[in-house]
């Protein structure tokens, strides 16, 4: 079988990838490879054709495939080799040999092999199903990035009357785009009673195209012979449950489904990573660096990011862990201390730190709140804030002299 | 008199806006922290602009469209007759970022640019990533 | 003499009966589907099963008890010869208490009765043994280590690509109308692409097996829709279970069954709802119907999965026959007509018996019957990429790029196998997936809808708008943007 070493290698050709090896080479790792499934590097961003992207770390507002660009030449100016159409399903760890990653691609069978790896595969969509969707199960049901992808990079329109599965920012960014294209979009149902989107997109994307929002309701079931033909809608309580009673059939020929994301840590979970059950990404320290050591992860994997520049910091941060890793630098504490999620808080990444270095901690808020306080609760510590959003992840610089003071745990919690 | 509320969307404060209007002219706002939402608030009501991210059709490239943006905002008004003045046209591979596809659209004063390189296609087999 | 022999229905018993009419040099055999492939009734939607046969009462359902046994034991060369996957697995049917352990007792009895090889009954403790996930209030266990799971829709495309290279001739998107009978004997069957010429008519049509049979003038059962729901899992995800497990039967249905595919996925079902007589494609799944799935998979096994975590769920209606039993019969007025109808559980076991039982069938109507000298009796699979050893895949991608094109990153399917699929006949996003697996893993086709599009439109010479998901008006795209 073909091998192939190098000093490095990135699964993940997105944003976090691209930075990720780019930071790799810039740190003066020798060989450095990108692997990345599709026929381009750019991940997600190659159909993501709004604005929006790199307002922090460019201050310019590019669209997806603008960002992704940017960042691409910096791949192959720095010298990073970069590998398409590569499949990779396999990684094996041998103590005293490092990492080996199975690759399938159009060259055949690889074997490569590297100290480190960093990936960052980002993630799938949840699905109908897993959204707990019943009935018919026809042409026309699509989850969003599908959706985005047949239009936004196929050019094919995926339905005419369409209707919308969730509020936050992808469902209402995909609603604006079906509206500009021709399509109608007849309501966008949300099963909470706030929309998860920024405030910005509620009005740029419904209110501009007098798309209805359906708060606190919720899509059953889908009917449909062959191809989708309605809906039927019902209102729902506070703890989500159906209102009995409340059911309507909506017409339409598409549903698409923008449910959320769930981090693709597949090849991690056959390699015994552990994974963390609230991101559903890898349980990381400090280093971003995985429960399988020299094995680190960044971007939508780790943590769905709502800004592509965390992402890119993310991937960033990994690439300085590889050169501390080879420069003898990553020191690994005997015991780390645990970030814990508390009072209304959903998850904090990197989960485990040492005390011993300054650390960017991200998390999010369980409920939306107007002004509050983040309490690091074991240093009595609170960090305001005008208001927080469960769609708007929080990023948090916590310095070493304040984080060396935690004995064992500390808890961020979400105070009124 | 109409009112009008708003949420401004310059900062995370998202302030609530209240505009009153009368035959398009403003009487008066309130509920703005800063000038800035002073301002969003009154283009809001009176000429509110968006920036236009579409597509357009692409030949002999390795995807059949490509992506493209207004180079300013332009009248809100006029966004879906911006794109159907755009459905018409079809593009030459390859194009790079920054491409100008239509100079001053409906008069607007903004251009339209390609906002992702498309690569030719080598050959005639052609297959879709 | 040759006879002109049309099946209609392209499910599990209809292409076990073309493959087994192709044996035989008097036969011409066409089969009449109305769907746009094989196998899309009842046959790709039910749990998969192999049964052993302990389950069907010899007095009251004869066939079943007779055909289940056979066609059990035929499946071992069946698969190996047609390269379809299955797993003797075996099954445990569970007892919680004294009137289980009663049934259990019936059950073996029973199958001793219909020559059931190796049944025993096994104590709680050895159940667990066996499998370590049954649940902790299981007292005993009936062990049938003859029982399998197969791939029911892999089953019916590997029968028809045999019998089709067998020389039948399969007519898709042809709905049967009518059996058409003059003076007492069959002459053909009128279809909505016109006559066709049949002397011997096979009634394979599943659901609608009854309406079929009465246009003949056989009216004496009828068959009504029963709906089972399932809940299936993604193969990473854990706990699972490595037999099937059955709670002790009902009269209408085996119960809740959770079992392990071929594939390593966990599948949950079925429920047993009687739907309107008239809903015979009513296959919607329901909130009631996969909560009592849940309901009832949950007292078989010690831990399942979190429920949301199931990658899909659907239903299959099941064709109930009113007396009970299957319906395997050659009739002497109209001469010609066999029919192969109320094919209900154990169906998908029977099928290779029942096609056996209808060949016997014919030669006591007095049709003359002798087998080919050259028949081809196997087929080869499409090669799944993701199984070839590690060694091997080397070689196939330098003989064939596109093997090195994963086109289905959750099931590893690769651009050759979807091509493949697609020369094979494939023409809907549903049929590739059938035949290649991708579309069937975690993301539900998420990524590679648009891969499958692009191939299906490329290798079709169609545009993508013109690509059905799995059949009339199922469209996958409206058109192009502009």
């Amino acid at each position: 079988m073909k091998e192939r070493s190098a000093g490095a290698i990135v699964i993940g050709g997105g944003p976090s990838g691209m930075a990720a090896a780019s930071s790799c080479r810039e740190g003066g790792i020798g060989e450095v490879l990108l692997v990345e499934r599709e026929g381009a590097l750019g991940g997600i961003l190659s159909q993501c054709i709004h604005p929006g992207f790199g307002v922090l770390e460019l201050k310019e507002d590019l669209t997806g495939p603008e960002f992704a660009e940017r960042l691409e030449r910096q791949v192959h100016d720095l010298g990073v080799q970069v590998l398409l159409d590569s499949y990779t399903n396999r990684l094996s760890y041998e103590k005293g040999q490092g990492i080996s990653i199975w690759c399938i691609s159009p060259r055949g069978l690889e074997v490569l092999k590297a100290p480190c790896l960093i990936y960052s595969a980002g993630c799938r969509e949840r699905h109908a199903f897993e959204a707990g969707i019943v009935g018919d199960r026809p042409s026309g049901v699509l989850t969003a990035g599908t959706a985005q992808s047949l239009m936004d990079l196929h050019g094919l329109l995926p339905g005419k009357e369409i209707v919308v599965v969730g509020s936050g920012d992808v469902g209402l960014i995909m609603s604006r785009r079906f509206a500009i294209e021709g399509a109608h979009v007849k309501a966008v149902v949300e099963i909470l009673p706030y929309s998860g989107g920024l405030t910005r997109n509620i009005a740029q994307c419904l209110e501009d195209f007098e798309i209805p929002l359906l708060l606190s309701h919720a899509v059953l079931e889908i009917r449909g012979k062959g191809r989708v033909e309605s809906v039927v809608i019902s209102k729902v309580d506070e703890m989500q449950v159906p209102i009995s009673g409340t059911e309507r059939e909506m017409k339409c020929d598409t549903v698409v489904i923008a449910a959320g994301l769930v981090p693709e840590v597949g090849l991690l979970e056959r390699a015994s990573v552990r994974i963390d059950p609230a991101t559903g990404g890898p349980v990381v320290n400090e280093f971003l660096e995985t429960s399988l050591s020299g094995v680190f992860a960044c971007g939508n994997v780790l943590v769905v990011n709502d800004l592509v520049d965390h992402a890119v910091e993310q991937g960033r941060l990994c690439a300085k862990s590889v050169k501390s890793f080879f420069d003898g630098s990553l020191q690994r504490p005997t015991t780390w201390k645990k970030a814990t999620p508390g009072k209304d808080i959903r998850y904090v990444v990197p989960h485990l730190f040492s005390g011993e270095r300054d650390n960017i901690f991200y998390t999010r808020v369980r409920s939306p709140r107007g002004r509050c306080g983040l309490l690091l609760r074991e240093l009595s510590k609170e960090v305001r804030l005008i208001g927080a959003k469960p769609s708007e992840m929080i990023r948090l610089n916590l310095k070493k002299d304040l984080l060396s003071q935690v004995k064992d745990d500390l808890t961020f919690e979400v105070h009124d | 008199m109409t009112k009008r509320s708003l949420t401004c969307i310059i900062c995370p404060m998202g302030c609530k806006i209240e505009v009153e209007l009368s035959d398009g002219k403003i009487f008066n706002i309130e509920g703005n922290a800063c000038d800035r939402g002073l301002s969003y608030a009154k283009e809001e009501c009176t000429s509110p602009k968006r920036i236009l991210t579409t597509l357009v059709r692409v030949k002999d490239g390795l995807l059949p469209v490509t992506s493209v943006k207004t180079t300013r905002p332009i009248p809100k008004a006029l966004i879906l007759s911006a794109q159907k003045e755009l459905s018409s046209i079809v593009l030459e591979a390859p194009l790079n970022i920054g491409n100008v596809v239509m100079r001053n659209i409906l008069d607007t004063g903004a251009d339209v640019i390609v906002t992702r390189s498309i690569k030719k296609v080598q050959n005639d087999s052609f297959v879709h990533p | 003499m040759t006879y002109r022999a049309a099946i209609v229905g392209a499910g599990i018993v209809g292409s076990a009966v073309a493959r087994e009419l192709t044996r035989y040099e008097e036969f011409d055999v066409l089969i009449i589907e109305k769907e746009y492939d094989v196998g899309w009734g009842t046959s790709k939607a039910n749990t998969g099963i192999i049964h052993a046969g302990y389950d069907d009462e010899p007095e009251k359902y004869p066939r079943r008890a007779k055909l289940c046994r056979i066609g059990n034991e035929l499946w071992h060369e069946l698969s190996r010869e047609l390269q379809v996957p299955v797993e003797w697995c075996g099954a445990l049917v569970l007892a919680f208490d004294e009137r289980d352990r009663g049934v259990l007792r019936g059950l073996l009895s029973r199958g001793r009765e219909n020559k059931v090889p190796s049944l025993e009954i096994i104590e709680g403790d050895f159940c667990s043994d066996l499998e370590s996930n049954i649940s902790k209030d299981v007292v005993e266990g009936l062990w049938a280590p003859t029982s399998g799971i197969i791939t029911p829709y892999e089953a019916v495309i590997a029968l028809m690509e045999n019998a089709v290279d067998n020389g039948a001739r399969l007519h898709l998107e042809t709905l049967a109308r009518q059996i058409v009978v003059r003076d007492g004997t069959v002459v053909g069957v009128d279809t909505d692409e016109g006559f066709l010429e049949a002397d011997i008519v096979i009634n394979a049509a599943g659901m609608y097996g009854d309406r079929l049979s009465r246009t003949a003038g056989i009216s004496d059962f009828s068959i009504r829709p029963r709906k089972g729901e399932y809940l299936l899992f993604d193969r990473d995800v854990t706990p699972k279970v490595h037999m099937t497990l059955f709670h002790t039967p009902q009269p209408t249905t085996k119960g809740v069954v959770v079992t392990p595919t071929t594939e390593g996925n966990l599948l949950v079902g079925p429920n047993a709802k009687d739907v309107k007589e008239y809903e015979r494609d009513a296959t919607m799944t329901t909130r009631d119907g996969l909560d009592e799935v849940w309901e009832g998979a949950s007292r078989l096994v010690a831990k399942l999965p979190r429920r949301n975590m199931a990658m899909r769920t659907f239903a299959g209606l099941r064709p109930e026959p009113n007396h009970g039993d299957f319906i395997v019969e050659a009739y002497e007025k109209p001469e010609g007509l066999v029919n192969c109808v109320g094919t209900r559980s154990p169906g998908l076991t029977s099928a290779p018996a029942i096609a056996r039982e209808v060949v016997k069938l014919l030669k006591e109507r007095d049709f003359k019957l002798t087998m080919r000298e050259k028949w081809k009796s196997s087929r080869e699979a499409i090669r799944k990429f993701r199984l070839v050893p590690s060694q091997e895949k080397d070689g196939l991608v330098s003989s064939d790029a596109s093997y090195g094109k994963i086109a289905c990153a959750c099931e590893m399917v690769t651009e050759a196998e979807i091509k493949e699929a697609i020369k094979r006949g494939a023409r809907t996003f549903d049929s590739v997936k059938f035949r290649t697996r991708a579309g069937m893993g975690r993301c539900q086709g998420s990524f590679c809808l648009a891969k499958v599009l692009a191939l299906l439109s490329q290798e079709m010479g169609e545009p993508p708008e013109a690509i059905m998901l799995k059949g009339k008006g199922s469209n996958i795209v409206h058109g192009p943007i502009r």
